[in-house]
Order: structure tokens, then sequence, then C-alpha cells
């Protein structure tokens, strides 16, 4: 469904991603992961369109999409969410919803009733007339969440929906994102909850300084020796495979 | 359509009702030229409502739009010889065009905040000079319609009548500011003084919205100052395009309410009473009114961020939340 190829962006001296390749089936749940400054953000906003790539190229649905502005990707069935949540922090939930509704819903009405239907499907049934900068950090995640859903997209960029939340918080979005899978939608999500990327995601990217260092099933990646230098640190494959031996 | 939250907000209301209706029966002819000045500059101030209210673009610079519909009308009756009405629609069209055209520069060029504002002055302070400068807009002399009291010239010899005129205007810009409100439009538009980044997820072209929103209140701002040549017969450069009339234009939502449909006016019409109140007593020292403006607007930014109309939303048994709904 989502095809990225060798898409790079340099800010000033730092390259902060370098031809990073992935592909996203269609229906499936593909985690991209990395430690912090990985360059998973950015890989995001080259993507849905808020950044222009320096060089590579991002296909939806075989069709090419490279630098197109982030409402006409959002036409086409592609949002991202913020991993520093950006909700209109004056209008309540249901508005917020709402707005991303009215994008295939041009009547107050239909846009109102859909925006009432996607928060309770996400469980925000009674938060719907609290004013949005009322909620929790949760509560704002998956107001993102909602509002993306909203907009009727299949291929969903979620970042980090999931940092900052409690382990039964953490569990509820689970099961939330995959019931929305099974209604026929598309995730990409940069996680850095481990738990929820391995109960979750069918195949990973891993992102280390730019660059793509690995792709696999979660339960391949946390084996990678190169995964987890990554996140630990330059020799820590090798100490951990001596721990295992000893 | 209009949903109401609170007690205090439709006492506010009320309040007003009775004031507008009553001045056709306090039967005195300064009350109801004042209000009748009020009732123009409320226009003006729903125009500026659009794009700051809703959309949160701040102009400095309404005298533009105000001072276009104006002349585009004096010249179109005075020098061709155009109905009064094919040149009010013309100034209308006029200043919406220009908003547009100010818009579509300002944010093709990410323009913003306090930057628009200054752009938008800008553009009011270079149209001021050519207004003074060029003959065919009167230059220093200003433009003067003929007197020829007539509906079909919209002149009215009775003030009565053209009180009830201004009035309609008045309640039809309101209602279109509540359609705004309520529409997929209006919708986007607050989204984009929220947010931004997130409109643009969202699949919104916030571009498009924004210079949408400059034409619309364009189209507002043009009508109100077509209304006032067609009140007082004349304008000149200062009048028409000075910054006086770019400070009145955002004074009344701020203090009012800014994107609410009620606080523009309620806004103006407190504001007017206040300037009027001090003239009187204070014996006509010029400019006062302006000071006092100024005091009214620094307390008014204290004390209520969102206007009477936040204000009032807080007293009563429904004011439960914060909401700018009236
Ligand atoms: N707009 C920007 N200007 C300059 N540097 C940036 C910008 N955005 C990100 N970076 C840098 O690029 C690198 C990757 O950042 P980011 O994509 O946010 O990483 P991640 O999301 O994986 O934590 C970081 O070193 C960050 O400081
Ligand atoms: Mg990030």
């Amino acid at each position: 469904m989502l095809e990225v190829e060798n898409l790079s962006k340099s800010f000033g001296g730092l390259k902060a991603v370098s031809n990073a390749t992935l592909q996203v089936p269609e229906g499936s749940i593909v985690g991209l992961l990395g430690p912090n400054g990985a360059g998973k953000t950015t890989c995001f906003t080259m993507i849905a369109g808020f950044t222009k790539p320096d060089s590579g190229s991002v296909r939806l649905r075989g069709k090419d999409i490279t630098g197109l502005a982030p409402h006409h990707i959002c036409n086409l069935g592609m949002i991202r969410t913020f991993q520093i949540v950006q909700p209109f922090a004056g209008l309540t939930v249901e508005e917020n919803i709402a707005v991303g509704a009215y994008l295939h819903h041009h009547e107050r009405k239909e846009a109102m009733a859909v925006a009432r239907d996607v928060g309770k499907r996400l469980g925000m049934g009674t938060l719907l007339d609290r004013p949005a900068s009322a909620l929790t950090i949760a509560g704002r995640k998956r107001l993102e969440l909602a509002r993306a859903l909203a907009t009727g997209a299949k291929l969903l960029l979620l970042d980090e929906v999931m940092a900052g939340l409690i382990p039964t918080e953490i569990n509820e979005i689970v099961g939330i994102i995959r019931q929305i899978r099974d209604e026929g939608h598309t995730f990409l999500m940069i996680e850095h909850v481990m738990q929820a990327v391995m109960s979750l995601a069918e195949t990973a990217y891993v992102l280390n300084q730019g660059v793509m260092i690995a792709h696999g099933t979660p339960r391949d990646l946390v084996r990678d020796p190169a995964v987890v230098e990554a996140y630990l640190g330059h020799g820590a494959a090798q100490r951990l495979q001596e721990d295992d031996h000893a | 359509m209009m949903k109401l939250n609170s007690t205090g907000q439709v006492v506010l209301i009320l309040v007003a009702v009775a004031y507008l209706l009553g001045v056709y029966f306090i039967s005195s002819p300064v009350w109801m030229g004042f209000t009748i000045n009020a009732l123009i500059v409320a226009v003006l101030a729903l125009s500026w409502n659009v794009t700051g209210g809703f959309g949160g673009l701040s102009s400095f610079g309404h005298a533009v739009l105000y001072g276009t519909g104006a002349y585009t009308s004096a010249i179109l009756q005075v020098t061709y010889g155009v109905n009064a009405w094919v040149a009010l629609v013309a100034g209308i069209a006029m200043a919406a065009a220009v908003g547009g055209f100010i818009g579509a520069l300002a944010f093709r060029y990410g323009v913003k905040g306090s930057y628009f504002a200054l752009v938008t002055l800008a553009f009011a302070e270079v149209f001021r000079i050519c207004a003074a400068s060029f003959d065919f807009a009167g230059g220093g002399s200003g433009l003067q319609l003929k007197l020829a009291p007539g509906i079909s010239n919209i002149q009215f010899a009775d003030r009565t009548v053209l009180y009830t005129f201004l009035l309609a205007i008045v309640v039809l810009v309101m209602l279109l500011t509540a359609w705004i409100k309520y529409s997929r439009f209006g919708a986007y538009l607050v989204a984009v003084r929220e947010n931004e980044d997130a409109a643009r997820a969202l699949g919104i072209d916030t571009y498009r919205i924004k210079v949408l929103a400059m034409a619309v209140s364009g189209a507002f701002g043009g009508l109100a100052g077509v209304l006032y040549l067609q009140l007082w017969l004349f304008i000149d450069s200062s009048i028409a395009y000075g910054s006086s009339v770019s400070i009145e234009a955002l004074i009344g939502p701020i203090i009012g309410g800014a994107g609410t449909v009620w606080g523009p006016v309620l806004g103006t019409l407190g504001l007017h009473l206040i300037g009027e109140g001090a003239k009187t007593l204070l014996s006509n020292a010029p400019g006062l009114n302006f000071v006092l403006y100024a005091v009214v607007l620094i307390c008014a930014l204290r004390f209520m961020p969102n206007g009477l109309v936040g204000l009032a939303g807080r007293i009563g048994p429904f004011a439960k939340k914060e909401s700018k709904d009236a």
C-alpha cells in the first residue's frame, strides 16, 4: 500500500535520514523502531508531506506522492498523527474529531454524527463535550487517533501514541488499534513501547542514526545483534551472549 | 441555530435587543444618530471577526477593506454616474478582491501573527496615500456624493427608515456570521486558528481557507465602508483608510468576544456608549474617545479574555463549560 524508497533528509550538516526504504502492505501493522533521535519522526514528516525529502520517493497505492502537500495526501487516504500531540485546545473533543470528519462529510450534522460515532468507538463517549485542553495525556493521544480516523483515511501513521501511557492504558489502545485494523485499516507506527510493538506489529523496521539497520518480525529483531547494539550501546550484544553462556 | 449556554449571555443579548428597539421609542435624534454610527462600525467589527475572531488572523489594517468599499462605490457614482445599488455591489466585490489579494500574498509567504498585522497595516497606509494622491480618487479634497434622497440612491431622508435599513443589514451580516460559524468553512477556519499543523494533517488546505476568509472579511468590510459613504455622502483618504478605522474594527470584537456572532456587535455598541458618555461629560475633547477605548481594551484583555460574551457565559445555571457559543 505504501512504498518508501531511499528517502533522505539532512538538516544542515546532520543526516537525519539516509536512504530509508520500507514497505507497508495493505491491512498490516508495521512498526518503525529506533532509539531517540534516530530519524523516525523525520521519516513521517517526509512521508506525510510536511517536509520535502532531499531525495527518494514515496508511493501510495502505486501513485507517486513525493512532495505533495499534507492535505492532498490526507485526501488520498493517508494521515499522520503527532508525537507531540496537537489538539485544537479551545474546542471540545467532539468538535476536534469533527474537523477530521468534515473532510468527507460537508454537512455539520453528518460531521458531528461521525465524530460522536468515532469518539464512542474509541471509548471517548463520556468525554465528547469536554474541552480538549482538559484531557489527560492518554486522552489526548486517543484524540489524535480519533481525529485521524474520522477523516476516513485508510493508512494511519501513528507517532508514539503509547508513549507516556500506563500499562492498562496501553492495553486498551492496543485493543483499539487491533480492532480498527480488523475493520480495514493499515498502520505504520513509531513506537518505543516494546511490549506494544511485539503484540501488534507483524513486521518492523529499525532505524538508527538515520539508517535502516534491520527489518523482520519483532521476535527476530530483539535477537538481532545490530538492533540490540543500537538500543543498548556498543558491545551490548556480545555481553548479553556471554551472560547467556555463563 | 444559535446555541446559548448561559443566562448571562441571554440577559446580555436581551439588553442589547431592548436597546436597539428602544431607540425607536426614545425619539431622540442624538441617540439615533449615535446608534446609526455604531451600527456601521458593528458591520466593520463583524468583518474583522471573520479573520481575527474565527481565523486568529489579527489584522491591524481593516481600513484597507472599508476604504476600498467606500472609494469604489464613490468613484463609480461620482465619476461614472453608476446607480448606488450597483456601486454597493461593486464596492463589496472590490473589497473582497483586495482582501483575497492581500491574503494570497501574505499567506503565500507564510506571514503570521504580528507580521500579518503589520502587512495589513502597511497595505492600509499605501492605499491611504494613493487615495490622497490620485485625482480620480478626489485627491486631497475627497469625494462628495450628490444629495438625492430615495431608496434607489440608498439615501434616506427619514432617519427612522435609515436606522431600520442599517439594523436589517447588521442582522443579515450576523446571520451570515452564524452560518460561517456552523459551517465546514467556519470549523476549518477555527481549526487553522487553534493549530495550523494539525489542520493541515487533517486534510485542510489552510492557505485556501485563510485567503477565503480574507475575501469574506473584505466583503463585510467593504459593505461597512459603502454604508458610511451612503450616510455621510462624503469620504476622504483619512476617513476611509485612516488607522482609526482599523482600530475601531478590532476593538469591538475583542471587547465583545472574538469568534462569536454577538460579541462584535455587543462590544461595538458598549464601547460607543461609553465613548459617547465620556464625550458629553468631558465636553468633546478631541481624540479622548480613543484614549478611553485604549483603557477599556486593556481592562478587557486583562479581565475578560473571551470578551463580554465569554464573561456572561460564566453566569447562570447552564454556564458549565467555558464556551464561545453565542
Ligand atoms: N526541523 C529540524 N531541524 C533540525 N534538526 C532536526 C529537525 N527535526 C529533527 N531534527 C534532528 O534530526 C534527528 C532525528 O530526529 P527525529 O526524526 O525527531 O528522531 P526520532 O523521532 O527518531 O526520535 C535529531 O537529531 C533531531 O535533532
Ligand atoms: Mg520522534
